[in-house]
């Protein structure tokens, strides 16, 4: 018994040191934290045996944790000391909160000196907002966000609608559609589906149909405060009108709404089974990905918008012209919804410097348009176009399966999209998940499951946020909420 | 060293007999003051936090000490709805707000009036004084009001204390009084009644949220939901599986086989169960989804509706933790001696006489250690509500658990508030286990003997 345990031991002590010798003996490896995809993990994994081959055997380790846990995980890491990652692949909406005490490394230097990652070429959004802090860029952008609808080409044709440009038509084509068999399977399937559950990425679809009630000057106006008093923007008639249109999806999708995640619509929607969908990117390059029942039959387009628009002196809603929606197109106010702003990678700053260089390199390839010029045109990838190279050429959209019209399609809808004077930022002040994580979902979800009507849902989100507010200083995040948005005075 | 023969009777120790008898707390004194470091530690530790708010700055972090802020936040604050429930504004006959449906208002009066018998049994078996007993009460009453209108004065904003550390610091016309009232009791001899009432005033007030969160415009909060499951939950399993351990215990043809099959469940880790379940009974991806459709329940969504959300925790944490009840209480029946029931057979009980007189009171004292391990153990739920339905619909299946967690989670500088919120389960433990210890099982222990 005794000898046994002793050889167990000294077989776990050599498992042990043996794997530390190996390792240290072949080099660097880079400990990569991102979220349990597939995507996002998958291609970081797939690019490690290149970077190896080109780097002298730098290995590389992904780990990932759920995406509700990933701020957090992150935060705890570095705030204890542990420092068990090199780099965070993470939402660039939270890096306030890891740069001001220091967690993260400033990449200007880096990216001065590497001509390979062609930064010029990241489209100027992702460059100016999402990976810079104050001046300075600290991530490298992976990935492009925003949302976008999508619809199904053949279910409209047979309808004899067009695309939503307003929510109002949104709700007529899902009401319409609902019901129809779309996969032929001799069933009835969903006019939308969209991912509402709690704990998962819900809580920014409210805003895709909001903003175009709340934002109508342009993107330095922001949807989320008053930029003047930081009032939120919630407890008003254009956000309760959202909170509506949000509800009323519900009875044209599945039962199982409420619980199910943008994973899940994603399958439903490219299963055939849904006639909308609203939803990042990714259902371009996924309806094209084998086992997709609907190659070819989708359509994307610039995220509806409202031909009313709140009117922040009185809280009310009025109809929009050319002095209340300057961008307007048709009468209709769009605000494309920057939503999350796009997987970016960050260097831990405890990291040691050889580490730091070799993680580096390592974004930069993944980033650099060799590899994600084809990255965004594969869906397991979750990365979404964010290069200007990437709206260019449709060559590598058609070699991917798009056709020909449905390649410029859906680069058209992102194009649209992205140049959009109007486009909505995501919220980046500092805490800003415990505004949207904590308070936005959990409301969203007690308003979604009846608990509250919209006017009591409005108004709890108010009281909630202003305590937040309080809690941190309203001077502080005012002034933050303003240097997000380019605004003058602001830090 | 040759031991000396004392020389007197006086006897005088030497240095080495000294050390001798402090041999073994030198052995053991570092070892246990380890173990009551690494429990106490972490208690105090999150004790503190639950006073403060925890700030990333550069280069770390600070602890800013914020007072009551984190308590008042769920007493009075915005999150009174998310921990305890909503209810209705309007007052009832009783002047109190809530409106309790009528099941809610027959089962407060039945439970005051099992609580008001109780309270009179206790004071007929003590045969307090008559004196005694009223001098104690009015006594401790009287101590405690002059306290409290004492620190009230004391705490006023702009009183006679303007200006000074007193001011508006509430805590102290709540937590002096309450000392007061526990010290008086003690004194004056009626600790075991205060005690009492202390207790039937907790189980009540329970019982009034419970009543008035599923009443009229009411909501339950987490802490409904958690008394729910502990609750809902350790009852069922208590009853299946007393049920399949009395079923394996008869003679029954492969008893073994089913001995093992019934105790799989405990030996999955509760996070696989949950997604075990969850896919269950997901009727539209899920593996069961063709035997969902032949019940026509294709577009049906068990999570949808608060309490189908609950029904299914309630379920998967049955199956889950039956065997735990069965196992034991399965030893516990094949300890049972054979004798009585030889000798109640013979005189003519039948079974459910043998197994209401001779049976039960023998497996009770069991049933009360299993009851009480298991009801602590649940009452930390977070594995299933978090994977089956993240909290929802809504906040239908948040236990106080998860409910710490989310909060947490979003935010470093919440977790103060969510150790808050974390020792208020504490002590809600601690009384039920206490209610279960102290008032429950001796009531059982002497139905039964």
């Amino acid at each position: 018994m005794r000898l046994k345990a002793l050889a167990l031991l000294i077989s776990i002590l050599a498992l042990t040191f043996g794997v530390g010798i190996t390792s240290a003996q072949d080099g660097i490896v880079l400990d990569i934290l991102t979220f349990t995809g597939p995507q996002i993990a998958e291609p970081l994994q797939r690019h490690a045996p290149e970077f190896a081959a080109m780097s002298a055997g730098v290995q590389i380790n992904v780990v990932t944790v759920p995406f509700g846990d990933l701020y957090q995980t992150i935060l705890t890491d570095q705030a204890t000391g542990t420092n068990s990652y090199d780099v965070f692949v993470f939402a660039p909406q939270w890096m306030g909160d890891y740069i001001v005490p220091g967690y993260l490394e400033p990449l200007d230097a880096y990216l001065e000196a590497d001509a390979a990652v062609e930064w010029d070429d990241v489209a100027g959004f992702f460059r100016d907002f999402s990976s810079t802090y104050e001046g300075s860029t600290y991530t490298i952008p992976l990935d492009g966000d925003f949302h976008m609808v999508y619809y199904r080409t053949d279910v409209l044709e047979q309808l004899g609608m067009t695309p939503p440009a307003t929510w109002d038509e949104y709700l007529a084509i899902a009401e319409a559609a609902n019901g129809m068999d779309m996969n032929g399977d001799g069933e009835g399937d969903y006019g939308s589906c969209i991912g509402k559950a709690r704990g998962e990425q819900g809580y920014w679809f409210i805003h895709s149909i909001a903003a175009g009630f709340l934002q109508s000057q342009g993107t330095g106006q922001g949807g989320f405060f008053d930029t003047e008093t930081f009032m939120p923007l919630v407890n008003n008639a254009g956000f309760i009108r959202a909170l509506e249109i949000y509800q009323a999806t519900n009875a044209f999708g599945p039962a199982e709404e409420l619980n199910i995640g943008v994973g899940d619509t994603r399958s439903l929607f490219t299963a055939g089974r849904c006639a909308l969908t609203l939803d990042w990117g990714d259902i371009g390059s996924l309806s094209v990905a084998e086992g997709s029942a609907v190659n070819d039959r989708v359509g994307a387009v610039i995220l509806p918008g409202s031909t009313e628009v709140l009117d922040r002196a009185t809280g009310e809603l009025v109809t929009c012209d050319d002095m209340t929606c300057p961008h307007h197109i048709n009468g209709v106010n769009h605000a494309p919804f920057a939503a999350f702003g796009g997987w970016s990678g960050g260097i831990s700053a405890a990291a040691p410097q050889e580490v730091k260089d070799a993680a580096y390199a390592y974004l930069s390839y993944v980033s650099q348009p060799a590899q994600s010029n084809v990255d965004v045109t594969i869906g397991a990838t979750g990365f979404n176009p964010y290069r200007v190279s990437q709206f260019e050429g449709a060559d590598a959209w058609i070699a991917a399966g798009f056709s020909e019209a449905g390649a410029a399609n859906y680069l058209g809808a992102i194009r649209d999209s992205l140049n959009s004077p109007n486009m909505m930022l995501d919220l980046r002040i500092p805490q800003n998940q415990r505004y949207q994580g904590v308070v936005l979902d959990t409301v969203l979800s007690q308003f979604l499951a009846g608990e509250f009507t919209a006017a009591e849902a409005a108004a709890e989100i108010e009281t909630q946020w202003q305590e937040i507010t309080e809690e941190i200083g309203l001077d502080a995040q005012l002034a933050a909420y303003r240097a997000t948005l380019g605004i003058a005075g602001g830090e | 060293m040759t031991a000396q023969p004392p020389q007197s009777p006086k006897r005088t120790t030497t240095f080495a007999e000294w050390l001798d008898t402090l041999a073994p707390s030198v052995f053991i004194w570092p070892s246990v003051l380890i173990i009551l470091l690494l429990a106490i530690f972490p208690l105090f530790v999150s004790l503190y936090l639950s006073f403060a708010q925890v700030n990333l700055v550069s280069g770390g972090y600070e602890v800013k000490f914020v007072g009551w802020k984190n308590y008042e936040k769920i007493f009075q604050g915005s999150q009174q709805r998310n921990f305890f429930g909503r209810w209705s504004d309007e007052l009832n006959f009783l002047g109190l707000p809530g409106s309790p449906d009528w099941i809610g208002w027959v089962v407060m009066a039945l439970l005051t009036v099992f609580l008001a018998v109780m309270l009179v049994s206790h004071l007929r078996r003590r045969q307090y004084q008559p004196i005694k007993l009223i001098g104690g009460i009015i006594g401790t009453v009287a101590l405690t009001a002059v306290v409290r209108v004492f620190t009230v004065w004391l705490v006023a904003p702009s009183g006679a204390m303007a200006g000074t550390w007193f001011e508006e610091q509430y805590w102290l016309s709540i937590l002096l009084p309450v000392l007061t009232a526990v010290g008086s009791a003690n004194v004056l001899g009626i600790d075991g009644l205060f005690w009492r009432v202390v207790t039937i005033g907790f189980t009540l007030a329970l019982a009034y949220l419970f009543a008035i969160t599923f009443g009229a415009d009411g909501l339950p909060g987490a802490t409904v939901v958690t008394l729910v499951f502990v609750f809902g939950g350790i009852t069922a399993q208590y009853v299946i599986g007393l049920g399949l351990a009395l079923l394996v215990t008869q003679n029954l043809p492969g008893k073994r086989f089913f001995r093992i099959i019934f105790l799989l469940p405990m030996l999955i880790t509760p996070v696989g169960v949950g997604f075990l379940f969850r896919m269950m009974a997901d009727t539209l991806l899920g593996p069961l989804s063709p035997l969902w459709q032949l019940a026509g329940l294709s577009n049906y969504s068990w999570v949808e509706t608060a309490n189908g959300a609950r029904l299914a925790i309630l379920i998967t944490d049955t199956w889950q933790w039956t065997p735990f009840m069965f196992i034991i209480l399965l030893a516990a029946l094949e300890g049972v001696s054979t004798e009585p029931i030889e000798a109640g057979l013979v005189d003519g009980a039948n079974r459910w006489q043998l197994f209401r007189f001779v049976v039960l009171p023998e497996i009770v004292p069991v049933s009360v250690t299993l009851l009480l391990i298991r009801m602590i153990e649940a009452f930390k739920i977070i594995d299933l509500p978090r994977i089956m339905t993240r909290g929802g619909p809504g906040t239908a299946t948040e236990s106080i658990t998860l409910y710490a967690f989310n909060q947490w989670k979003a935010s470093t500088s919440s977790i103060g508030f969510s150790s808050a919120s974390a020792y208020l389960l504490l002590l809600l433990v601690t009384f039920c286990a206490l209610v279960l210890v102290n008032i429950v099982r001796r009531r059982v222990l002497e139905a039964f003997a």
